[in-house]
């Protein structure tokens, strides 16, 4: 029970890779690797969690001294996000381009090296 | 490699990396313990500098200069793709029309959301460094407020209240504000990205010093990089259309086209 979260997050990236291996549409593929970077999200959170603390925000109760949950963690989780937008934009753009050069979008069907 | 083939390697990388990643996590400290070293260094040094929003203080305060780094790669994304997406060789570009059906419903929801979501992409920027948001979500939030009018069905509506070309300045404008503020700290300051304004009262609209500012200078990128994003998109799936004298073989009588394209 001590490692559950863990787990949760290795689980979801794993998903996501089996996903990417057995893909048959590259649109389909760039989702599946949205899926494995969420498992970061899951790992990062987990972290940084701590049982009864509280959102990294002061004022009114939360204070210096009350427990909180890890900040750091969470703006890594955030820098994380931006990165994978940006990944899946550029990703998405490549793949409008392969699907209009070889009309196909199934990576199996996309052998052949161009030089 | 064929399907079976790869398969086998997949199961096989599956359950070594399984094995080491459970190895490593039983070395773990265990999950909702207390001891947290950064957080308690993060915390300290938010806590000095009056700012309470703890994320908001770590990403433009304490690492800004890690945030300028993913605002590049942001920045960087959005000159790929719009490199990628624009008309190539025996393309054109066609009018969109406005035609198709959009419920009444969906028209309304548009115009009462749309101020809505504006004015909520705002307060998001504004108060980053006191309620829980900042650049990053605020900007997306307004972007997507602004695509609200393509949802309600009205792609020339959109295209006259989105000038492309102001975001693309805002894009680049809000990279150079934020290196300028930076650049600010290491000459007003100790160190590159320092906060050198006067943090004033936790809490207070305006307080922790450079924060806001940061906010607004990535509430500006974010915002005009989803929209420059989303519109190559758009353009791509709406207005570019292939030749007609794309397969000249097939279609013999595509020249007089290909003429007016060029």
């Amino acid at each position: 029970m001590n490692y559950y979260a863990y787990f949760v997050a290795v689980g979801v990236m794993l998903l996501g890779v089996v996903g990417i291996a057995t893909s048959r549409s590259l649109v389909h593929a760039v989702v599946c690797l949205s899926v494995a970077q969420s498992g970061t999200y899951v790992l990062l959170i987990a972290v940084g969690f701590q049982y009864g603390g509280v959102a990294p925000i002061f004022g009114g109760q939360v204070g210096r001294t009350t427990a909180v949950v890890d900040p750091v963690v969470q703006a890594l989780a955030l820098t994380d996000i931006v990165v994978s937008a940006a990944v899946t934009s550029m990703l998405l753009a490549l793949v409008i381009q392969i699907a209009k050069r070889h009309q196909a979008i199934d990576p199996d069907r996309l052998g052949r090296l161009e030089g | 490699m064929t399907r079976r083939i790869r398969l086998v390697v997949l199961v096989v990388g599956i359950v070594a990396f399984a094995a080491a990643m459970s190895l490593a996590f039983t070395g773990m400290p265990h999950f909702g313990g207390d001891i947290h070293a950064y957080r308690d260094a993060a915390v300290s040094g938010t806590y000095a500098h009056d700012t309470a929003n703890v994320v908001s203080s770590i990403n433009f305060d304490q690492r800004g200069f890690d945030t300028f780094g993913e605002e590049t790669i942001l920045f960087c994304t959005v000159v790929g793709v719009a490199a990628l997406l624009r008309p190539v060789h025996r393309e054109r570009r066609r009018e969109v029309s406005d035609a198709g059906l959009v419920l009444e419903s969906t028209g309304l929801l548009v115009y009462v959301l749309f101020p809505l979501t504006i004015v909520l992409g705002v307060n998001v920027v504004a108060h980053g460094a006191v309620t829980p948001g900042g650049g990053f979500q605020g900007g997306v939030i307004l972007s997507t407020g602004i695509h609200l009018l393509y949802v309600g069905g009205r792609y020339s509506l959109l295209r006259k209240l989105r000038p492309l070309v102001w975001f693309q300045q805002g894009e680049a404008l809000g990279v150079v504000l934020f290196g300028a503020l930076g650049i600010a700290g290491a000459a007003l300051g100790s160190a590159l990205f320092a906060n050198v304004i006067p943090q004033g009262q936790l809490s207070d609209f305006i307080s922790s010093g450079t924060v806001p500012l940061f906010n607004i200078a990535v509430g500006m990128t974010v915002c005009s990089s989803v929209i420059v994003l989303l519109a190559s998109f758009l353009d791509q799936t709406l207005a570019i259309r292939a030749d007609a004298g794309n397969d000249s073989v097939r279609k013999p009588r595509s020249g007089f086209e290909e003429g007016s394209a060029s």
